[in-house]
């Protein structure tokens, strides 16, 4: 029998002081030990991160309060202890990592001065001594040009390389627990598999108990030995990773698989005779740098993009971060002027259309963005925000309110819904608005730039379905845009992945994503996470393949 | 960052160009003959004459102008009407009464004011944080002569501790420059304090949510040093921003609280100059209130770059 590490005992935390007071965390209860990964996997609101910032003792003070329970951390209690003695175990016994590697940094202090504040504040080394400790944990975290890196500031390093300085500095004191906290949520699906394999090897290299957070099963399935499903701050079950994945006990864990979307793509619908939509000729965008006096830097964001879209269809881009999709999406809807090449809409050339004399082909393309939380004017009610594009075009007020009620109704929203505010309204919710909003103009073609990306799998699920549903009453095209290749393959019909600006393969959907012709859009593949397991049939996918 | 330097106090050339020709058009422009408006109502036309001579007004616009601004690179800004003094030397002899209040006075601010800002975001929504705000409301609300004779009377006439009003210069002894600009520092302060502590606290709010600072406390660093190596630095931006126009509005004059104290300085002139239609004056100030704010900006942005490396131009 290993060592227990972590100790979670029917942990509670209320909001506030007051004990009768709403609970985020109820009655918890979770052992991590030596040398294993405990995944815990919810959706948003399941007090999975909380849980996690209470071990830390990094809860708002005041605002979440743990009640009653207890967390050990090898044998000490940490709800008791003094924020003294919480300071002196934090990267010495236990240690964190976050999300976004992007903001987790201090803009403006040297990453290797970062990691050394941990040695000075924990440890009596002099400064010889705390550097080269740093320098050789920094080439444990396989960090390139580590004398350059030690010395650069964030912004100067990738999302990949950041995330890697996070885990030196919280393994660098050899902690005996590793909390992280959707440590790849925020990059590529190639960073991410580096980085969950760095997590793995340096777990089995010093033992480090792991308590991994994320909503996202296809990690769950790469990293977990165990795994805890929680919801509305309760632990749904724990059990194995392979109990879990396989023969889950509860409805809800059950639901949470089969929302994930499966790698294998959609059958395929029949090709159609009906008429293009949308083109793109060569489309191109250059970004121009200029300083004044200094020289242009120009960067190409999307090159040679060709595209044909017919109506009734839903054309995917797929790339990861930085490969031009969303460029190409805003060019096409001219949000952006592309700066060579062609797009054709319903036959009409727009891509040199002068703001005025696009105005009304605008109409006929309309685009949905990635999050519902500030793509929604917070200060307009939601009947306003649907019901203004039509007004724009000249429809009465009347007439256009009624319209907007009825596109309520189109995306599973109460007619009530009209005169409320985004906020009283969930993402999954506010997302169904912004799609109602598009439809308000009856347009030809819709965008969806990363439209669900921002959403958990099971509402994720519901849109999507949405999107469809829509796609087959009104015949509409859909140009979707995602880096997740799970919802490309449930939702497109043909499939065109984008790496530094180009297109580097293109076909259809079930043909590029089982049998890719480019070495890229292989790694892509072979990079997503949980590629093994067919989820929703509760099976690894070499069992559903025979 | 030298090249940056550079190419900063290069692209200040333009600008101060650009006011110069509109100081030098301004009193071309007015409607009337320029040598009228400088000779005032009862001149005789010999003296217009003579003024029209002096100034070159028979020559052609550019010639006029290109002749002023050599003058100008010269250090000769024309000589007051009024007094006949050359104006370099009105305005060398008001410099610094206003430069020791505007430094004097944005210290102060600075050292009473950051500290409160960062505890007011640290204690947040505690009595401690009304009570800062409480004061910085105010700090701002009190006309500054009401703070003015308040700290008269009481520091000057009821404890006899400072003279009532004047200036020595730092030339005759530190002694008896300081005691006679301690009050008007005072006085001056109580709206920056306000205004500072505010911008500093509201920048703090919003660096003590970043991830960055929850990073720094999950390494298990104190509070303090979360706060002044993690959270202030990250703020410094718009505070620098508004202790930067702050002391460029110092600079070129208070012009109440020199009344109130009796200093001979920039801001009073000024106003004097506007009153007396002491064109040549003016236009000196107008100059030298840009060429503050060009260079202060300029500072301000040097700041910048220093204080977050992720700004480069």
């Amino acid at each position: 029998m290993t060592n227990i590490v972590l100790d979670i005992d029917n942990l509670v935390v209320g909001l506030g002081k007051n004990p009768s007071g709403q609970r985020i965390i109820d009655g918890v209860s979770l052992q991590v030990r030596e040398g294993e990964t405990l995944c815990v996997v919810g959706e948003s609101g399941s007090g999975k991160s909380v849980t996690s910032l209470t071990v830390m003792g990094l809860l708002q003070k005041g605002a979440l309060v743990p009640s009653s329970g207890s967390v050990k951390l090898v044998g000490e209690e940490l709800l008791t202890a003094s924020d003294r003695r919480l300071r002196q175990l934090r990267a010495t016994r236990m240690a964190m990592i976050f999300q976004e590697p992007m903001t987790a940094l201090n803009p403006v202090v040297p990453v290797g001065r970062q990691i050394d504040e941990v040695l000075r504040v924990h440890t009596d080394l002099d400064a010889r001594a705390r550097r080269q400790k740093i320098l050789a944990m920094m080439e444990h975290v396989r960090l390139p040009d580590v004398a350059r890196i030690f010395a650069s500031y964030p912004h100067r390093l990738s999302g990949g390389q950041r995330q890697r300085i996070m885990i030196a500095m919280a393994l660098v004191l050899e902690p005996k627990l590793l909390i992280a906290d959707e440590p790849t949520t925020a990059l590529d699906v190639t960073t991410q598999k580096q980085i969950l394999t760095l997590i793995r090897d340096l777990q089995r290299d010093h033992g480090t108990a792991v308590l991994f957070i994320t909503h996202d099963m296809g990690v769950v399935a790469e990293i977990a030995d165990r795994v805890a499903v929680m919801r509305y701050g309760r632990l749904v079950e724990t059990g194995t990773l392979d109990g879990i994945l396989r023969t889950p006990a509860m409805e809800y864990t059950r639901n949470l698989l089969s929302s994930v979307p499966s790698l294998v793509p959609r059958a395929p619908r029949a090709e159609t005779e009906e008429p293009v939509v949308l083109e793109t000729n060569e489309l191109g965008k250059v970004y121009r740098e200029r300083s004044f006096f200094g020289k242009a830097r120009e960067v190409d964001a999307a090159k040679d993009v060709t595209l044909t879209l017919r109506k009734g269809r839903t054309l995917g881009i797929v790339g990861e971060s930085g490969s031009g999709k969303s460029t190409v999406a805003r060019c096409i809807v001219r949000l952006i002027d592309p700066t060579s090449g062609g797009v054709r809409l319903a036959g009409r050339e727009i891509s040199d259309l002068s703001r005025r004399l696009l105005q009304p082909h605008r109409k006929k393309i309309q685009i949905i963005f990635q999050d519902p939380y500030r793509s929604l004017n917070p200060r307009v009610t939601v009947g306003e925000t649907i019901a203004e594009g039509p007004i724009n075009y000249g429809m009465p007020r009347a007439e256009a309110l009624a319209k907007a009620r009825e596109l309520l109704e189109l995306v599973d929203l109460p007619a009530d819904a009209i005169s409320r505010y985004p906020h009283q309204f969930s993402g999954g919710q506010r997302q169904r608005i912004a799609i109602a909003r598009a439809l308000a103009l009856d347009p030809d073609v819709l965008v969806a730039d990363e439209a669900v990306s921002a959403l958990d799998v099971s509402v994720q699920a519901q849109v999507l379905e949405l999107l469809d549903e829509i796609q087959q009453r009104l015949g509409i095209a859909l140009l979707f845009i995602t880096h997740d290749l799970r919802v490309a393959a449930q939702i497109c019909d043909d499939v065109a992945v984008m790496q530094h600006g180009r297109i580097v393969e293109q076909g259809p959907a079930a043909q590029v994503l089982t049998h890719p012709q480019q070495a890229y859009t292989r790694a892509l593949l072979d990079a997503a996470p949980g590629r093994g397991w067919d989820f929703a049939n509760f099976r690894p996918v070499e069992v559903a393949a025979e | 960052m030298l090249g940056y330097l550079l190419r900063r106090i290069l692209a200040a050339i333009p600008v101060m160009g650009v006011v110069a020709l509109f100081v030098f058009l301004l009193l071309r422009l007015t409607p009337g003959d320029p040598a009228a408006i400088l000779a005032g109502d009862n001149a005789t036309p010999e003296q217009l004459d003579r003024i029209r001579t002096s100034l070159g007004l028979n020559e052609p616009l550019y010639t006029q102008f290109f002749t002023w601004i050599g003058k100008l690179l010269q250090g000769d800004l024309g000589v007051s009407l009024i007094s006949n003094v050359p104006v370099l030397k009105m305005i060398s002899q008001r410099v610094e009464p206003s430069i020791s209040i505007a430094l004097s006075t944005i210290i102060l601010a600075i050292v009473v004011a950051v500290p409160l800002g960062v505890i007011a975001a640290w204690k947040h929504g505690t009595w401690i944080d009304r009570f800062v705000m409480g004061l910085s409301v105010v700090g701002f609300s009190v006309p500054v002569f009401v703070i003015g004779y308040v700290l008269i009377q009481i520091f000057a006439i009821e404890l006899r501790w400072v003279p009532v009003q004047g200036f020595r210069s730092i030339t005759a002894g530190f002694g008896p420059f300081f005691e006679r600009i301690i009050l008007p520092t005072c006085t001056l302060s109580f709206i920056y304090v306000a205004l500072i502590a505010r911008m500093t606290r509201a920048a703090m709010l919003d660096v003590l949510g970043e991830d960055y600072v929850r990073t720094a406390r999950a390494k298990g660093i104190s509070e303090t040093g979360v706060l002044l190596h993690h959270a202030l630095r990250n703020a410094a931006v718009p505070v620098i921003t508004v202790i930067g126009t702050g002391f460029a509005l110092l600079i070129s004059g208070v012009v109440v609280t020199e009344s109130v104290f009796n200093l001979p300085g920039i801001g009073r002139l000024t106003v004097d100059a506007v009153l007396a239609r002491d064109y040549p004056v003016i236009q000196a100030m107008i100059l030298l209130t840009s060429l503050i704010y060009v260079t202060v900006n300029l500072l301000i942005d040097v700041a910048y770059t220093l204080l977050d490396p992720r700004i480069r131009y």
